[in-house]
Order: C-alpha cells, then sequence, then structure tokens
C-alpha cells in the first residue's frame, strides 16, 4: 500500500503552493499535486514580461514562498526557488479524476498513474477550469490558442474568434480596441443569437461590426483548420478564408462538477457560485477536505497565499492561529473607548448591529477588514447634507440623530442602537439627504458600498432588514411633512417591492390604477398622448414619487410613466394613503402643492404643443434619443452642441494635459441626434457597472460624484469590459513632455494634448523603469479647483456638463422656440 | 442655471450657451460701452482744442495705452488656450472678451489715429491691426457657419473611420484586382497608389480634386473595350471604385470645412505678429522722436 499523505493538496497555484511550502516548512507528510508540467499554470500563461500586482497592499503576507509585484518570470522563479528549497514534494502532470473517501482516508484519483491517499485534502484548484477544445481537423495547430493574454500583442493579423460568449465577444473586441493594430478579426457564432453573453457586450460588437471594424459569422461552425486559413460552414455553404490566428473561446468546463462529487455543497445554484465555507478556516461542509484561493473566492495572490498557510496550520492541529489581519483589526479598532479585544470587538460588533447578526466569526473578520468603526462624541456630525457618500451605517452602542429640516437642524428624528442609517446613498447613488449626528457617545461601523453589497448578497436577514429600513426611511424622506414611522406603518405593510425593465411602464395613461410609486433605484421618464403621439414631458431620478395624480383625485392616469433604465420602484397601496392624507394636513397640502407644480409643467407642453408643435417634438425627440444613450443612469454627462463645435479638439488635449497625457474622452465617436452630440466619455452612472467586478476595489465615488480609479487598479481590465458606453481604456502614461513654452518658443516635444504613438514609443525608450497598463477613465477632474478642464477648455461653449434631471426640462422647449 | 455642485466648492459650469451669448453679452455690452465713452470723450476734446485730437494729445495717449494694452492681451489668447492648468478659468470667456474687446479697437485705435494717417509705420501699424481684426470678422462668420456643416457631414463617422474606409476599399481593389491582366491591374494599382486623400492645404481648402488617380482610373475603365469573361471583375472593381469616390468625397468636404474653419487663421496670426512688431516700431519711433 502507498503512502497516506497528511495532506494532499491539488493545484498548485499561488494559494497550493503556499500551501505545500508550508506543509514541507512544518514537516507535515504531503503531496502537491499539479495537472501540467510547472507550477502555477493560471501565472506561467500570463503573457511575458506581464508586471503582477500585489494587493491589497495593507494585508501582511504570511507564507513560506515569497510575493511582490513584479515580472511574471521574477515570480515564477521566485516561487519555483521557495518550493524546492521548502522541499516539496511535488507531481507534476496529475490531472486529478475524483476524489472519494472520509476524512483521515481520502482517495484521489487521477487520470495517468497511481491513486493517492491522504488524511486531508486542500484544493486549490482556481477557476480556470479546462478549455473546450477544437474538434475539427487542424485543431491543434500552434496558432489555435484558447485564450488571449494582451490584445495589444498582434498586428496585421487575421484573426478568428470562436464563440459567441463573453470571453469570446470580450476576446474580439479588445482585438480591435485598437485600431492602429491593424488586425481584421472575425467573429464565429454556433448560434445566430448571443444568448449567454452580457447584452452591453453585444451591444457593443453590434455597433463595432455596423462601423466594418469586425466580421461577424453567426450559424456557422469551423470545418477546418490549416496553417494561414481556416475553412468555415456557413448557411451559405462552405468558405476558406485567411486566417493567422484562432482563438477558441467555446466555454470551460467549470470544476464544480468534481468539486461537488467530492461531497463538497455550493453557496447557490448559480454558475457563479463558490463553495460554502464553514467558519472555521477554509473548511468546507465535507470534513477534511479545505478549498482555498480562486476557488474559495479569494482571486487576489495574497489572499490566496495566507490561506494556504492557514489551512495547514489548521490541519497541523493549530485551532488557536491568529489570522494574518490580526493586526490590521487590532490597528483598526485602537482608537475605540474600552478595553475589548479584537474578538470581543468582533462579537460586540456582531450581537448589536442588527445587519450583522447573521454572519459567521470568520465573515465578520472579512467584514471588518473592509469597514471602519469610529467612536463620536455627542453633538459630531457623522456625515451631513448632500455630501456625496455611498456606505452604510450600523449603530453598535448610542443613538444618533437626523436633522430632516435643512433650514432648523432642531427638527430631528433619532435612530437607535442595533439600527442603520446611510442606507439611501447606498441603494440609490445619489447625494446625502440629511445631516446625520451623534446624539449621545456612540460607536458606529461605516460599511462601503462593496462590502454592504456583499453582505446583503451573502446574508439573507441582513438584506430583508436593510430593504425593510430602507424603503420606510425613503418614504419618511420623500414624503418629510414630520412624518414618524408609526404614522407609515400601515402604508408601509402594502408596500412591494419591485425590479422593472427599461421601457416598462409602472403606469399607463388611462388606466385605473391608482397606487403611488417611489422610484428607489434607476430613473423614469413621463411621457403623454398629445396629437396621437407619445411626448416626453419629464424626467423622474431616483429618489422622487409617481403616480400621486391619481391617487389623491382618483382619476385615471394622465401620463405614462416608464423606466427609463433599470430601476427598482416601491408600490405604495392608495388607500392607506389615503388615509394618512386625512390624518397629516401637512403632507396633504404639500403633496397638492406639488402637484400642482406637474400639472403646470404638463398644461405648459400641452400649450405649447398647440403653438409650436414642431419644438416640442424636437423636446421629445431629444430628451427620448438621450435616455436611450443612457443619460438616465449618468449622473454628470458631457454633451457636444455640434452647432457650436469646431473641431480644434482643445477638449481632448486639455483632458490629456490635465491627465497625465493621456485623454479620457474621445470627441468625434459616439453619437449625434439634433446637433446633440453624446461623446465617448464617462457618464458617472448613477450605479457604475465599472465599479461592479473590481476586484481591489479601486473603483469609487468622489466627493463631486465622480467616479473615479485609484492608485489601487492592478490593470484586470474588468472594468473596461463591464462599461456599456466604452469609456475605459486601457494606457499607461507616456512619459513627461518638455514645457508648453518649450513648446512655443524652441519646438520641443509634441505640444498640447497626448502624444503621438511614434514620440510616446521613442520617449518611452529612454526611459528604464517599466510600468503596467492600468484602467483609465474620466475622473471629472477631481481635485482640480477649476472644474472639468474639458468645459473650461472648449473655445466656443459647445462642450457641456449637465446632469439629466437638470438638461431634461421643458427650458429646453423655450430654446427650440426661439 | 450655472451650479456649484458637490462638498468640494469647486467651480461648476452648467451654462449652455456660445461664445457670443456669454454671459448674456457681457463682453459685447463692456466693449459698446468702451468704445461709446471713447467716442464721447474724444468730440467732447476735439471741440476744445484747435486741431484734432490725435496720437500726440492727452488722449490720444490714453487711447494708445488702452489700445496697446488690448492687442497685447488679445494676443495671449494663443497662449491661455494652450495652458491647461487646474484653476478655474473659461477659454470661452476669453473668445468671448477677445471677439468683442478685439471689435471695439476700430473704435478706440481709429480714435487714437485722431484721423491722421500717412506712409509711415504708424498708419502701417493701424493698417495690420485692422486686417488681423477684418481675418478674426471672418473668423466669427466661420465659427457660427461652418460646425453646424461639419457635424452634418460626418454624421457620426470618425476622421480616422473616413480613411479606414478608404484603406478597406483599397484592400478590396488589390484582392478582387488579382486575376485581372497587366493592363487593367495598372488601372486600379492607379487608384490604389496614387490617390491622394487630402492633399496640400490650397486644395483643400478649393476641395479641386480633378487630377484625382482614383477618378482618373474609373474614368479609364469605363473607356476599357468589353472583356468577356473579365466582366464581372471589372463590375465589381467599378462599384468598388465608385463606393471610394464616395468615401473620398465625404473625406475632402470633412477637410474643406475644417480648412475653411481654420483658413482665417492662416491671415489672423501671422498678421497678428506682423503687428505686434509695427506696433513696437510705432511705440519706440514716437518716443525716439518726441
Amino acid at each position: 500500500m502507498a503512502e497516506i499523505f497528511k495532506i494532499a493538496i491539488i493545484g498548485s497555484g499561488p494559494a497550493g503552493l503556499s500551501a505545500a511550502a508550508h506543509a514541507a516548512k512544518k514537516g507535515l507528510s504531503h503531496i502537491l499535486l499539479e495537472k501540467t508540467d510547472h507550477l502555477s499554470d493560471t501565472i506561467f500563461r500570463y503573457q511575458k514580461g506581464k508586471h503582477v500586482m500585489a494587493t491589497p497592499s495593507v494585508l501582511v503576507l504570511r507564507a513560506d514562498a515569497e510575493f511582490d509585484a513584479g515580472k511574471r518570470e521574477k515570480i515564477l522563479d521566485q516561487w519555483n526557488r521557495d518550493v524546492s528549497a521548502a522541499g516539496v514534494k511535488v507531481q507534476f502532470n496529475s490531472d486529478v479524476k475524483a476524489i472519494t473517501g472520509e476524512k483521515g482516508a481520502f482517495t484521489i484519483e487521477l487520470k495517468k498513474g497511481d491513486p493517492i491517499q491522504a488524511e486531508n485534502i486542500i484544493l486549490a484548484v482556481g477557476t480556470q477550469g479546462n478549455p473546450n477544445l477544437m474538434r475539427c481537423d487542424g485543431g491543434n495547430l500552434p496558432h489555435v490558442q484558447y485564450q488571449l493574454d494582451d490584445p495589444g500583442e498582434y498586428t496585421d493579423e487575421h484573426i478568428f474568434v470562436i464563440g459567441g460568449g463573453d470571453a469570446g465577444i470580450e476576446n474580439a473586441m479588445g482585438l480591435i480596441a485598437d485600431a492602429g493594430q491593424n488586425n481584421t478579426v472575425t467573429l464565429l457564432n454556433r448560434g445566430a443569437d448571443f444568448p449567454t453573453a452580457k447584452k452591453p457586450n453585444v451591444d457593443g460588437m453590434m455597433a463595432a461590426r455596423d462601423a466594418g471594424r469586425i466580421n461577424i459569422l453567426t450559424e456557422s461552425n469551423t470545418n477546418l483548420v490549416e496553417p494561414g486559413w481556416i475553412t468555415v460552414e456557413t448557411p451559405q455553404g462552405s468558405t476558406r478564408y485567411k486566417c493567422d490566428r484562432i482563438i477558441a473561446r467555446m466555454g470551460a468546463a467549470p470544476p464544480r462538477a468534481f468539486v461537488e462529487a467530492a461531497g463538497v455543497a455550493f453557496a447557490s445554484p448559480d454558475r457563479t457560485a463558490f463553495p460554502t465555507l464553514t467558519p472555521t478556516f477554509e473548511s468546507t461542509t465535507k470534513p477534511g477536505i479545505y478549498v482555498i484561493g480562486a476557488l474559495a473566492g479569494y482571486p487576489l495572490i495574497k489572499h490566496c497565499m495566507n490561506q494556504g498557510y492557514d489551512a495547514v496550520e489548521f490541519i497541523s492541529g493549530n485551532t488557536s492561529l491568529e489570522a494574518a489581519d490580526e493586526p490590521l483589526l487590532k490597528d483598526k479598532l485602537k482608537g475605540l473607548p474600552g478595553t475589548r479585544s479584537v474578538a470581543e470587538w468582533l462579537e460586540f460588533l456582531r450581537s448589536h448591529v442588527e445587519i450583522l447578526n447573521g454572519l459567521s466569526p470568520l465573515q465578520m473578520r472579512e467584514f471588518l477588514l473592509d469597514s471602519e468603526v469610529r467612536a463620536y462624541k455627542p453633538g459630531d456630525a457623522i456625515f451631513t447634507r448632500n455630501e456625496q457618500g455611498s456606505s452604510l451605517f450600523g449603530i453598535a452602542s448610542g443613538s444618533v440623530k437626523v436633522e430632516v429640516d435643512p433650514t432648523n437642524p432642531a427638527i430631528t428624528v433619532p435612530i437607535g442602537e442595533s439600527s442603520i442609517f446611510g442606507e439611501v446613498g447606498l441603494i440609490s447613488g445619489r447625494r446625502r439627504g440629511a445631516t446625520i449626528r451623534a446624539a449621545d457617545a456612540c460607536i458606529c461601523v461605516e460599511i462601503p458600498r462593496m462590502a454592504a453589497l456583499k453582505l446583503m448578497s451573502q446574508v439573507p436577514e441582513s438584506r430583508e432588514t436593510v430593504n425593510r429600513i430602507t424603503t420606510e426611511r425613503q418614504v419618511l424622506q420623500i414624503f418629510k411633512s414630520g412624518l414618524t414611522p408609526s404614522d407609515i406603518s400601515e402604508v408601509l405593510a402594502g408596500a412591494q417591492v419591485m425590479d422593472v425593465k427599461p421601457g416598462e411602464a409602472i403606469i399607463t395613461e388611462g388606466d385605473l390604477s391608482d397606487d403611488l410609486y417611489i422610484i428607489r433605484s434607476g430613473s423614469m421618464i413621463v411621457e403623454k398622448t398629445l396629437a396621437g403621439r407619445p411626448v416626453f414631458i419629464s424626467y423622474v431620478p431616483a429618489g422622487s414619487y409617481s403616480g400621486e395624480m391619481a391617487m389623491m383625485e382618483r382619476s385615471p392616469r394622465s401620463t405614462t410613466v416608464k423606466a427609463a433604465i433599470r430601476s427598482t420602484v416601491v408600490k405604495l397601496p392608495a388607500e392607506p394613503f389615503r388615509e394618512l392624507l386625512k390624518r397629516k394636513p401637512e403632507l396633504d397640502k404639500r403633496m397638492r402643492s406639488e402637484m400642482k407644480a406637474r400639472r403646470e409643467i404638463n398644461a405648459f407642453i400641452e400649450s405649447q404643443q398647440d403653438k409650436f408643435a414642431g419644438a416640442v417634438d424636437m423636446y421629445s425627440s431629444v430628451a427620448n434619443f438621450l435616455i436611450k444613450q443612457g443619460i438616465g443612469e449618468a449622473t454628470d454627462v458631457l454633451l457636444i452642441d455640434e452647432s457650436l463645435c469646431i473641431g480644434c479638439d482643445n477638449c481632448e488635449k486639455a483632458c490629456a494635459d490635465s491627465h497625465d497625457g493621456l485623454s479620457r474622452l474621445n470627441r468625434e465617436a459616439g453619437t449625434t441626434f439634433a446637433d446633440i452630440h453624446v461623446p465617448t466619455s464617462c457618464r458617472h452612472c448613477e450605479h457604475p457597472h465599472c465599479m461592479s467586478d473590481c476586484p481591489p476595489n479601486a473603483i469609487r465615488r468622489g466627493p463631486d460624484g465622480e467616479v473615479f480609479i485609484s492608485d489601487a487598479c492592478i490593470g484586470c481590465g474588468n472594468c473596461q469590459r463591464a462599461c456599456p458606453y466604452g469609456v475605459i481604456q486601457m494606457d499607461k502614461p507616456p512619459p513627461p513632455k518638455p514645457s508648453l513654452m518649450k513648446w512655443m518658443l524652441f519646438g520641443m516635444g509634441p505640444g498640447p494634448g497626448q502624444p503621438d504613438y511614434e514620440w510616446r514609443k521613442k520617449a518611452a525608450a529612454k526611459q528604464s523603469s517599466e510600468s503596467p497598463k492600468l484602467a483609465i477613465k474620466c475622473d471629472m477632474c477631481s481635485g482640480k479647483s477649476g472644474g472639468p478642464a474639458c468645459v473650461r477648455a472648449c473655445p466656443t461653449g459647445a462642450a457641456i456638463r449637465v446632469s439629466p434631471d437638470a438638461f431634461l426640462s421643458v427650458a429646453r422647449i423655450d430654446r427650440g422656440a426661439n | 442655471m450655472a451650479q456649484a455642485g458637490g462638498q468640494s466648492g469647486r467651480v461648476r459650469q452648467r451654462t449652455h450657451e456660445g461664445f457670443l451669448r456669454h454671459k448674456g453679452f457681457r463682453w459685447a455690452f463692456v466693449a459698446t460701452g468702451l468704445s461709446v465713452a471713447a467716442v464721447g470723450v474724444y468730440f467732447f476734446v476735439a471741440l476744445q482744442l484747435s486741431e484734432p485730437p490725435n496720437g500726440g494729445s492727452w488722449i490720444g495717449y490714453t487711447l494708445g495705452t488702452i489700445s496697446a494694452g488690448l492687442i497685447v492681451w488679445l494676443a495671449c489668447l494663443g497662449i491661455r488656450k494652450r495652458a491647461v492648468s487646474d484653476g478655474h478659468y473659461s477659454l470661452k470667456a476669453w473668445v468671448s472678451a477677445h471677439v468683442y474687446l478685439g471689435l471695439s479697437l476700430t473704435v478706440l485705435a481709429t480714435l487714437h489715429t485722431g484721423f491722421q494717417f500717412g506712409w509711415n509705420i504708424h498708419t502701417l501699424a493701424y493698417g495690420l491691426m485692422m486686417l488681423v481684426i477684418a481675418s478674426g470678422g471672418l473668423g466669427i462668420w466661420a465659427y457660427s457657419v461652418l460646425p453646424h456643416r461639419l457635424s452634418a457631414n460626418r454624421g457620426e463617422v470618425t476622421r480616422r473611420q473616413m480613411l479606414d474606409n478608404v484603406a478597406s476599399l483599397d484592400a478590396q481593389l488589390q484582392e478582387a484586382a488579382q486575376p485581372l491582366d497587366r493592363a487593367c491591374a495598372a488601372i486600379v494599382r492607379h487608384s490604389i497608389e496614387d490617390t491622394e486623400i487630402g492633399g496640400g492645404f490650397w486644395q483643400r481648402l478649393t476641395g479641386n480634386y480633378s487630377h484625382c488617380a482614383n477618378k482618373q482610373a474609373l474614368g479609364s475603365l469605363r473607356n476599357l473595350p468589353d472583356s468577356g469573361p473579365d466582366s464581372e471583375i471589372l463590375a465589381k472593381i467599378e462599384t468598388l471604385m465608385t463606393q471610394k469616390a464616395d468615401a473620398l468625397a465625404l473625406a475632402r468636404r470633412q477637410m474643406r470645412i475644417t480648412a475653411l474653419l481654420e483658413a482665417w487663421l492662416f491671415v489672423h496670426i501671422p498678421a497678428t505678429f506682423a503687428l505686434l512688431a509695427a506696433l513696437i516700431a510705432h511705440i519706440v519711433s514716437v518716443f525716439a522722436y518726441w
């Protein structure tokens, strides 16, 4: 019988090799199984010379292998040395087929070779999986590849990307991103449509096809691959195309089936779900199997390596191991009153803040790493009205007061221990609606938006609590009028949170419904049929209500209200609300006066329709055009009045000169309607798509509402792919150029604006240091006292930055009528 | 609807008005006020003096100093436009002031001359100034009329795409011409190799491309005798060349409008430098021969 190892580690990526190195250092009997013939295949397959980053920078590395930011080669060399120095027993070319058995007696079956016996198993296989291979003749030729490391690597090639999923589309779009590379890219898809890809990806690709930058072959299959050629079977017949490179992205077999077969449960049936982890280190629902690294949901190298170390410590019996983050947490909690230890603080916060009740101690640790705990003295402002902020606060002890009336700070509403506040900013992405001060000495935990969203998705109880409180608060905030939670409890009892798709109507003109709606996130447009056509009446941003006319007057709906973008609304039943109005004459008066103002706008547009039908049509069609361009989710967008733009590109030059020499806007690109041009430039979305998957959490909102990318960017490109408007580019700043005066007087350097490619290449060659390509986008000239440079530098006033609610107002009708 | 936004107290311009209408014609009013005041004072003073108040009188010196200061300041727009600083400034406001104050110079400087002209450096400086202002006037016309044409011409096509379109049609021509005999291939090669998209500034400005190689090639192609087996290929090439002619026309129209938008600057800027030189000579000579 072969040796029974104490630990078998499957996968030799950063997580696996760290675990193996530590096991070796501790003298535990172990084996490291690797599918390929080299360590860390994922990093190995990075493009040559790629700069690998070490984030999060605050996290201490605790491992028996070293890791520091640097080139791929340097890191791989280091790991190879560390692994052999530690005396790790590695078995290459060992593709694991199945895991059977129980803790203490697992059997690992390999595709080739004898099975391996182990007491414990650490699974560190990552999420890369096995790509599906090309099956046709010639599919094994060297110019067929299954991944694309750097789209910038290829120039002047005929490239076929096979597969219409997100990976394929993203690869194809990456290859055509820089027209200077002069690649002829064709995407081949088996079906007629692209059902598995994200809509923005498909839209972007279709736009590129319409612009002639990419060819798309649908309902097509590869018949034959030959060097330099590809033969494709299309509905019209078989055609042979020139082809220098094939990138096959036909999906990958996720390791889920394999992991589940070993007895490990997953958190949800979702395709992207991770295995469920128990509170103690990275152990799973199957005793004796530990999941670490990317497979456990931690894609960053440092996390991976620390987890490898921790899991081995735990298996070797060290159950009292202090986590690597202990010093960080200690530091975080240092300034707080009292003498609690880290563990005591964690328990205190967990038990005292309602939304944290459902967390495990391990989740609590990770959660606190992202969050801040602060003590406030009575009267301290925690945040102020109109401040831009997207974090959520939980009250662990004490209480706070909300200044609900901006004109009179003496009017306050209390919020007590264990509750939360700041949740409206979290959900709607808009500015803070009120100033909140500590009512007495209190301790609050501030949870950044990403951590809060993660919390809500992982712990259902937290989500329900946040939703309940949010609705209550939003109703109170929108209707003000001195309402208290007890006043609206009946209204809220029937409240219903609804997701609305873009273009879907929540209210239809002429209907007899009478519910009131609150727009929680997204935005709505109001339309009315005039002279047989729908006319845009107004734009309703998140944090407003709609539908009050029918509710108050029991009349049929006078307008249609539909979603401009994907939105969340809260439907409040009419009857309890009418009861509330009877009890609260102040609220009744307030709503009637707002209703009157809205009526006047409707009446104004109707009257203009009679006199200036053309102006109203124009107003309506411009509004619809802008909504179609995604302005409905923008907070601040750059528009160019084409009746004033002389095409001098001074906006682009100013942008480049105020941002390390790289312009973040493309004036010419983008769409135009009725002299209004929407250039390719960031709109600072209310719910930024780019923020959705940023591993180092580098994308944030600044004090003016600008969405910006901080220095923590690791250059992964997720945001670039996530942005449906194509405003993020991956680039490295060019070397500094000679000053303006040197250019003007002596002709030195490339002059104002983004230096051309040739100059950059030459100047960069003189510099020795290597700098990685990072994500670059508009930051609204954050920190510059003069505001956005593009607008300041426009000589004719063609470039304007607007917020949609201000721009889409009836004031435009007057402009049109004049 | 100018509004200050956010917590940082940064300047945020939200106004939507062109440089001529900037802040409700603020600089038009300032320039008109300045001119009216100068005219008023001039004729009031003229009544008191025996001879017309020329550059040597106190009012002449005052007007001359103001005018010279204005000229130097107006010329600084060239630097302001290119120096992107972090603090608040609005290039639109600068251009607005540049236009109206520049126009007011026609009044201020004319009064400064006391209507005394001659064949000398002083009148040369005045003449150059009027040339600069007149070319600037063309600029105002160009900026108010051409942007619309510029935008209407390109639609949603960028300059880069226009050039790429031509390149892509060239590639298709190349591909299609492979089976052709030498004579026909020469025609296609003429279109591919000898077509100049833009040409010199004058050509771009006039939009005269009568010697366009693609046009010539298209002509020769149509004059070819009917050649049986190749006729299908030739028809395809004719289509491609016609498409190329359209793509060229679009790009050239864009270049023409851009050239028109810039043409006045080819007078405005050199004349400004000549004016600055003449102005220095004028001032130095006045003080040297006092």
